[in-house]
């Protein structure tokens, strides 16, 4: 039996593609789902930072609510969101509801 | 500490940290690794102790991390990081390499204040130019809410049950930060990931000290399973730990001790002091507690409080 050198052995462990979790939407494990009224959002960043997930958005752009100009909207890209409801605790205005998932 | 960010809307928006992780849902070490990676930039390398933060988050062949990263073992996170910085030297010594590369070692309590210790004090005694990072969740979450050096008295956890014999933890928790500056680094601080302009500001710091040697920043970071809470409260927990005078944010900069805000304050004014019941009552690894048991606690905080403003005013 020959056996295979050095350089022909795959290496173990270890893993090229930065950022590869991605392929696991961890979306599934969620039963409660966070909705964002957009109306009610004084963009004040906090959800955003204090999402585990890094799964709400940051959407830079015109966005005019209530005659209000703003030049951020949040988003919840919900492929990845594992509904911790921290969003919507931590947002000032109440403006993240948590519904249950159908 | 310098003040690189003054708000929020400085506080950098890549995400290098990528979802899709394993951590449990409203996991509070998973906001510091996010926070972690943002702030040190891509040019770091990341050397990681086993514990939730290196099982949920590199589950073969795939990773969270989008920074370079290694991962050995539970107790030599300190040395292999020695090993990278040492062999960064060598690649400049020998005109490979002239960039600023951050060796970050990220670990968690039980990897800190128990198993890592001897290599992190190796470490810092060589004065290795390392940030060491503690996340702190005070226990061994990752095998099933073990106690560790970390585990504060009285707290429920598996090894330490609540009954006629004993009544959660005996012991007190340890101060990692009065073993980190008895080496005397540059630079050690506390943070805690309600507090993450603070937090960035602390990392941001230590990452330019450590031109000079080794850094070491302990950030506090809840774990709804094994505090057990509900986890949409993570942040809320954290900010009382902090408000409670439970978990001081302080720093160590070139021998000099300074409070934080809020620290600052509360050590100032004993009324701005939340009560300690707040933080512990939300928790049910505190739900056996007495009111003599919160009392005794109580007056722990408050000594810790005292001892850390005389240390600030010398
Ligand atoms: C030498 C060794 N002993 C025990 C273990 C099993 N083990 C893996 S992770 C872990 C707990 C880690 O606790 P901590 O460092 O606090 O990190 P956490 O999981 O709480 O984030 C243990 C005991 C191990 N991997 N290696
Ligand atoms: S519920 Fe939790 S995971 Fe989902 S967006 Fe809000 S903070 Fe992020
Ligand atoms: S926390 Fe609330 S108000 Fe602030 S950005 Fe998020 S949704 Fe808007
Ligand atoms: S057990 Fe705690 S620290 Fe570990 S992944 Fe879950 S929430 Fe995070
Ligand atoms: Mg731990």
């Amino acid at each position: 039996m020959s056996l295979p050198k050095v350089h022909e052995i795959p290496i173990g462990g270890i893993i090229t593609e930065p950022g590869s979790s991605r392929r696991n939407p961890t979306g599934g494990w969620r039963s409660l789902k966070p909705v964002l009224h957009d109306d009610r959002c004084i963009r004040c960043r906090i959800c955003w930072m204090y999402c585990p997930e890094g799964t709400i958005k940051e959407i830079k752009g015109e966005f005019v609510v209530k005659g209000k100009k703003y030049q951020y909207k949040y988003e919840i890209d919900y492929t990845y969101c594992k509904g911790c409801g921290i969003c919507a605790h931590e947002c000032p205005v109440k403006a993240i509801e948590m519904v249950p998932e159908t | 500490m310098k003040v690189v960010f003054k708000t929020v809307w400085d506080l950098p928006a890549e995400e290098l940290f990528a979802s899709g992780h394993r951590a449990c849902a409203g996991c509070g070490p998973a906001i510091a690794m996010r926070w972690l990676t943002k702030v040190a930039g891509p040019n770091t390398i990341v050397v990681n102790a086993t514990g939730c933060m290196e099982v949920t988050t590199t589950q073969y062949p795939e990773t969270a991390w989008m920074v370079p990263y290694l991962h050995v073992a539970f107790e030599n996170a300190a040395a292999a990081a020695s090993g990278i910085e040492a062999a960064i030297k060598t690649l400049r010594r020998k005109g490979l390499w002239s960039g600023k590369t951050n060796v970050m070692v990220i670990a968690g309590d039980g990897g800190t204040y128990d198993i890592g210790l001897q290599s992190l004090s190796g470490m810092l005694e060589r004065g290795h130019r390392v940030i060491y990072v503690l996340y702190d969740n005070e226990a061994y979450m990752n095998t099933g809410i073990q106690r560790s050096g970390s585990t504060p008295k009285y707290a429920w956890t598996t090894t330490t049950p609540v009954g006629k014999a004993i009544r959660g933890k005996i012991q007190r928790k340890k101060d990692i930060m009065g073993i980190v500056v008895a080496h005397r680094p540059p630079y050690a601080a506390t943070a805690s990931i309600s507090n993450l302009v603070d937090l960035s500001n602390k990392l941001k710091t230590a990452l330019e000290y450590t031109e000079e040697g080794p850094t070491f920043l302990h950030i506090l970071a809840p774990c709804p399973p094994g505090w057990r809470y509900p986890e949409e409260r993570t942040v809320e927990v954290a900010r009382l730990a902090v408000e409670t005078g439970y978990f001081p944010l302080w720093e160590y900069d070139h021998g000099k001790v300074r409070l934080n805000p809020p620290t600052s304050a509360i050590a100032a004014d004993p009324k701005r002091r939340r009560p300690l019941k707040e933080f512990l009552k939300i928790q049910g690894r505190f739900a056996h507690l007495t009111d003599a048991e919160i009392e005794e606690l109580e007056k722990d905080v408050v000594a810790n409080l005292e001892y850390l403003a005389k240390l600030a005013s010398l």
